[in-house]
């Protein structure tokens, strides 16, 4: 990671030291996954690539390009491309903007022109949209439309139908409602970064005369980073929950120092506007099922009563983990992200103190703690940095905190158990485990790409690989879904085997690290070798390949009684069992 | 700020444009000089000299520069 790069950036010393800042980059490229993103623009795209590679890399993606000639992206989408099939992209980001709108209405036009003119700018590209999709099956990020740089009619431009701004307005209406049915579009709204960065430096047409971008260089780096936060979401690289301290950043003042009722909270005054606004900011993550934790220097008393404040919109009860106490914040963090099951880098962290921050980023390489000074910029900083940027909303997604919760019940009740297969079966647990759906489709692309630990191979899938390998014969996948009493954990296990003559390879093996220690991964093998007996396949092969992440499951197919067969240099393990002499183990877990 | 000061600002720019440290300006560098001087580079250039001087260029000036030397006169007459 590289703090040159975390939102707010200085786009001018990006522009001027990106080659420096690549180099860098690339000294350590250990665990990056490598994609390859095809460009086709309709402007100039240079500079606009090689900033976006800056991005990815630090989000750790290596990218390989495919950039299509200067403003030939329509060409290159629909004709015969023998390059970009070989190619084989797994992003397509199509980069245009109003200078490639073909024909605009003139004030002679009537109604109905407008309305011909819409269909067949719409036609064009949801044509291209759908060739792309059919043919390359992987996801496509399109830019909507920026704002022209003038208004023939003034404000009348945008209501009078004959306005250039009224059409991009309704260009970018007919994307939006087409996107929203069409699964793998993605928007790159440059609209609003356009608007956020300044239309009139944007639309610059100096750059345009001289270079033919679309936007002025000075602005690239926004919308690289834009579009290079859309790809790591769609990789599964989003955050997943804020780690918050409380003093002069949940509120104003020190609540040790100043008292409960002395704190910067609510809306008599403007500070405490300010910080009830960011408590609300916060607070909406949760709908996206991001999960909010406390790491505070305080007594945890003082703390409790700061967040029962009658103003705080976040009460105790919004948190999972609060952690108010006088420990290193560096401590306090990673005993949060164990506790929580997920890798420290995967939490933000919020605090208005450098030297904390300091102390978080330095202990635990990868986390991001946003350089916040001032409550009135809070979310301004941290709304731009692109953290949970959404692609996909699964419904687990919408549940997680829930989910969370749960597992606190859980643990409790664990603790009353001497036991531990007692208390197992005190859960109650019922499990759905089938073939791939339809409706999991997402689900299973997006654990795919955000398993690390649990993780037997560590292959990513997009949703259309995952539907290609479901539609293949030669393919046994599972998807396992796990209930108990406390709640419904949704899909948490997904398995892929390989069958080639009579041997399945398990070539994907992935469970979500909260229902760990549950027996899930028994009953899904259960599961698989039962499939694999009715197909009559004599061995199941098993293969753990080693990551920074994946230490927890290097021992799983010797767990299993899997045979260790071999084992190269990099630690890459190959296990068989045979299928006959396979003692089914599941005892807990009911099927249904 | 003297022609000098202006070369060694641009002396500068020129090595992280090209990430290139051992480039030598003179008056008379060129883009046949520089291997990767290209119209694609040039922008990244013009945009790195606006920022660090503060100016502007006009678009009939940027492509009527021939050289380095041609490059620093501009500069000097703007600042």
């Amino acid at each position: 990671m590289i703090n040159e790069l975390n939102y707010p950036f200085d786009a001018e010393y990006i522009m001027a030291k990106k080659k420096k800042i690549k180099k860098t980059l690339l000294e350590n490229t250990a665990g990056m996954v490598p994609k390859k993103i095809a460009i086709l623009g309709g402007s100039t795209t240079n500079d606009i690539k090689l900033v976006m590679e800056l991005f990815l890399l630090n989000y750790g993606i290596i990218p390989e390009f495919y950039e299509s000639e200067y403003n030939r992206y329509y060409q290159d989408a629909m004709f015969e491309n023998a390059e970009l099939e070989k190619f084989a992209p797994d992003v397509i980001y199509i980069h245009t903007s109003n200078r490639n709108i073909t024909t605009y209405p003139n004030l002679s036009s009537s109604k109905e022109d407008v309305e011909a003119l819409l269909k067949a700018e719409m036609d064009k590209f949801s044509g291209m949209w759908k060739h792309l999709k059919e043919k390359y099956k992987c996801p496509i990020i399109q830019n909507n439309f920026d704002y022209p740089y003038y208004r023939l009619m003034g404000n009348k431009d945008s209501y009078d139908f004959h306005g250039h701004t009224y059409f991009v307005n309704r260009l970018n209406q007919a994307f939006t409602e087409f996107a929203a049915d069409f699964e793998g579009l993605y928007i790159c709204d440059l609209n609003y970064i356009s608007a956020d960065y300044g239309l009139k430096a944007w639309a610059d047409p100096f750059y345009w005369y001289m270079y033919k971008y679309a936007l002025c260089v000075p602005a690239i780096p926004y919308l690289s980073f834009n579009v290079a936060n859309i790809i790591k979401s769609l990789f599964g690289k989003n955050k997943k929950g804020f780690v918050l301290d409380l003093d002069n950043t949940l509120w104003g003042g020190v609540i040790g120092d100043d008292g409960v009722d002395n704190i910067a909270l609510g809306p008599e005054e403007s500070e405490g506007q300010a910080y009830l606004e960011f408590q609300r900011y916060i607070k909406e993550h949760k709908q996206l099922g991001i999960i909010l934790n406390v790491d505070s220097k305080n007594d945890y008393e003082n703390a409790i009563a700061g967040l029962n404040h009658p103003d705080s919109e976040l009460k105790p009860d919004e948190f999972i983990e609060i952690k108010a106490n006088w420990d290193p914040k560096d401590r306090n963090f990673a005993q949060i992200a164990s506790s929580l099951t997920l890798l420290p880098e995967s939490l933000v962290f919020v605090d208005d103190n450098p030297a904390e921050r300091a102390i978080v980023t330095g202990q635990l390489p990868g986390v991001c703690a946003p350089e916040i000074h001032k409550a009135e910029e809070y979310i301004g900083i941290i709304d731009r940095s692109g953290f949970f940027e959404v692609t996909n909303l699964s419904k687990d997604d919408l549940n997680r905190n829930a989910m969370y919760k749960e597992n606190a019940l859980r643990a409790s009740l664990q603790a009353s158990f001497e036991n531990y297969e007692d208390y197992l079966l005190s859960l109650e647990m019922k499990a759905v485990i089938r073939s791939f759906e339809p409706i999991y489709m997402a689900r299973i692309a997006q654990l795919t790409n955000k398993s690390n630990q649990f993780n037997l191979t560590t292959k990513r899938f997009t949703q259309e690989e995952i539907e290609a390998v479901a539609a293949d014969d030669s393919y046994i996948t599972l998807y396992g879904k796990l209930e108990d009493k406390f709640g419904d954990n949704g899909v948490v296990s997904v398995v892929i085997g390989h069958i080639q003559g009579d041997v399945c390879h398990i070539e994907l093996w992935l469970m979500s690290c909260r229902v760990l220690k549950r027996d899930m991964e028994v009953a899904m093998m259960d599961e698989l070798v039962k499939i694999c007996s009715s197909k009559n396949i004599k061995t199941v092969v098993g293969h753990y390949y080693p990551t920074a992440k994946n230490h927890m499951v290097s021992e799983f197919y010797d767990n299993f009684g899997f045979v260790l067969e071999s084992e190269d240099e990099d630690g890459n393990k190959e296990y068989s069992q045979r299928v006959a002499d396979y003692e089914y183990k599941n005892k807990v877990i009911v099927l249904v | 700020m003297s022609r000098l000061e202006v070369f060694e600002k641009l002396q500068e720019i020129f090595a992280d444009v090209f990430d290139d440290d051992t480039i030598e300006l003179t008056d008379e560098t060129n883009s046949n000089d520089i291997e990767d001087w290209d119209s694609l580079e040039q922008i990244n250039l013009i945009v790195a000299i606006e920022t660090e001087f503060s100016i502007k260029f006009q678009m009939g000036e940027v492509s009527k520069i021939k050289n380095v030397g041609e490059m620093a006169d501009l500069i000097l007459e703007r600042i």
